[in-house]
């Protein structure tokens, strides 16, 4: 075969994989402008951004030194810590509930869960506003830790119920022969077997809380979070060490996501959860 | 089983349900209670039972709703025809590149959904070398924008819903019993044939799944046609925003806010009656 047919034929076997790649390229081009950007010395009296000057650290620097934007950061961090707590709570007894138990009202309280993942954020956001200002609610940090456990729970539901469902019950079982009361059970086996899971839901519900724009920006009042802060300067040139501070959170957020899928492989090689096996997951 | 036993699950759903219900059932009713009003903000809302609010609002705002209409069919559409092949690819060919081919497409949810969409303004902004390209290419016109069109909005969309269709496709793909398509192939099918009479219909559910998932928070969206479209590109989400959050005009943005959802549950309810909420919650035991 000549080198031109041996390369059209290397070409037609991998087309998919290189459009695969192309694709996912596409997909991460605004987190690589992102990341530029922060390092491009753009003047400060400029709306949009500017890589002709060269490079610079100093908006990396100087990342905590907008008072504005660390306020708004502490508030998100806040909320997300408060409403992720809450809803990996609600949620992970839900999914217990769901998996592991039958009873009346299953269906209902399925699509309970489902909907407001179908619903959009518009409104969402526009019907809890409804709600407080028939009752004159005053908006603020408290309606935004309603509104973030609301539209977490669901999401946290579905991490935790995945990982409930590939769960091999013969450890339980064998704890229980063992003369452990179902407490000690669930403490001691049950509980962190489902670490993994429950951390997953928690981590999902967190990136969900501190990403909300849309339905915060209805139930905000004068309370400013992250994403608000950066929509109120968007008009007027946003910082750029909002950039420096969107990588940084990239980051962060990589390394987490990277624990926890570390950690699952390990669950998984410790012989505990074995979807694949032919030990059949037990499901309600 | 005793009664204590059989009470357990209702004490676990029990805070769950009640948050749901308290904070999105119970929202739900005020939001079509206050569309039923009228007043305006200065003299107070009263409940005058004004059901032809719901009218109004639609025949207000009917420009507003094609066109979300229009961008959030096409950003599907587009989102489907990119997604299906990238899951189709993940699921069959990356083998050793899985893991990474994954994770890059769960990787925009790392960064805050403003400013991914605030960095394809810059991209997408006139001094931008993506511009200057389109245009030596004739795809724009050498004095043309690409920011402020319906093609930047409906790109926005697109991009930023996409991993919502890619993963109900992969999860469907992934589960595909390649068997099928071999036996296909061992009674002469072509790879088309066994495409298009396999593989195609044995995927639907992910298709359907995945273009609902993207379809409804896209006709919802407002942020991409705030940040990337014009004065002529606002969507239904603008609308409603603006009525409650600028102008202040609560019945008419209830109403409309109402009748989108409305609409939404009738064609999730629609779904989860043929599908189950196997796609939503990510497994085939709830389907029914």
């Amino acid at each position: 075969m000549s080198a031109p047919a041996r390369a059209w034929a290397w070409l037609r076997h991998n087309a998919l994989l290189i459009y695969a790649g192309l694709a996912v390229t596409y997909m991460l081009i605004p987190i690589f402008v992102i990341a530029i950007f922060s390092f491009g010395d753009t003047p400060k009296d400029k709306l949009t951004y500017a890589l002709g000057n060269g490079f610079t650290f100093e908006y990396w620097e100087t990342m905590f030194s907008l008072p504005e934007l660390n306020e708004a950061l502490f508030t998100s961090l806040r909320l997300a810590f408060f409403s992720t707590l809450i809803a990996t709570a609600i949620g992970t007894a839900m999914a217990i509930a769901l998996v592991r138990h039958k009873f009346r009202g299953r269906h209902v309280s399925n699509l309970l869960i489902v909907i407001p993942m179908a619903t959009p954020e518009v409104v969402i956001g526009a019907s809890l506003l409804s709600m407080f200002i028939y009752y004159s609610f005053s908006l603020g940090f408290t309606t935004l830790l309603i509104a973030h456990v609301m539209f977490s729970i669901s999401f946290v539901v579905v991490v935790v119920r995945s990982r409930l469902i590939g769960f091999d019950r013969k450890l339980e079982e064998a704890a229980a022969d063992l003369y452990a009361s179902p407490f000690t059970t669930f403490r001691t086996v049950t509980l962190p077997l489902l670490a993994p899971g429950i951390l997953a839901a928690g981590l999902l519900a967190f990136a969900l809380s501190i990403d909300d724009f849309v339905i915060s920006n209805f139930n905000s009042g004068t309370t400013v979070t992250f994403p608000l802060y950066v929509y109120g300067v968007s008009l007027r040139g946003i910082p750029v060490q909002v950039n420096a501070l969107a990588t940084l959170l990239f980051l962060v957020a990589v390394i987490a996501a990277g624990l926890v899928v570390w950690q699952q492989r390990r669950a998984e090689k410790m012989a505990a959860v074995r979807p694949e096996t032919e030990a059949k997951p037990v499901t309600a | 089983m005793s009664l204590r036993q059989r009470s357990v699950p209702y004490w676990l759903l029990a805070p769950g349900l009640l948050w749901l219900i308290l904070f999105f059932v119970v929202p739900m009713y005020f939001m079509g209670e206050l569309a039923l009003r009228s007043g305006s903000v200065t003299t107070g809302f009263t409940l005058t039972w004004e059901w032809s609010n719901f009218g109004d609002s639609l025949s207000g705002h009917t420009e507003q709703i094609l066109r979300s209409v229009f961008y959030a069919g096409t950003a599907t559409l587009l989102a489907l025809l990119i997604a299906y092949p990238l899951a189709y690819a993940i699921a069959f060919r990356a083998k050793r590149f899985q893991l990474l081919l994954l994770f890059a497409v769960v990787a925009p949810f790392f960064t805050t959904y403003l400013i991914r969409t605030i960095a394809w303004k810059t991209i997408l902004s006139d001094s931008s070398p993506v511009v200057s390209v389109l245009q030596t290419l004739q795809l724009v016109p050498q004095d043309g924008r690409v920011l402020a069109t319906s093609g930047a909005v409906i790109a926005g969309l697109t991009y930023n819903f996409l991993p919502f269709m890619i993963l109900p496709l992969y999860a469907n793909l992934e589960r595909l019993d390649g068997r099928l398509i071999e036996a296909a192939k061992d009674l002469y099918s072509s790879s088309t044939q066994a495409f298009l009479r396999v593989t195609l219909p044995l995927t639907m559910p992910g298709i359907v799944a995945g273009v609902l998932l993207t379809f409804i928070p896209a006709f919802g969206d407002y942020v991409n046609a705030q940040l990337l479209g014009g004065t002529g590109q606002a969507m239904v989400g603008n609308v409603i925003q603006s009525l409650y959050l600028s102008q202040r005009a609560y019945p008419e943005a209830a109403a409309l806010s109402f009748l989108m959802m409305a609409l939404i549950l009738a064609v999730v309810t629609i779904y989860i009656r043929f599908a189950g909420t196997g796609a939503f919650m990510g497994d085939e035991e709830e389907a029914k």
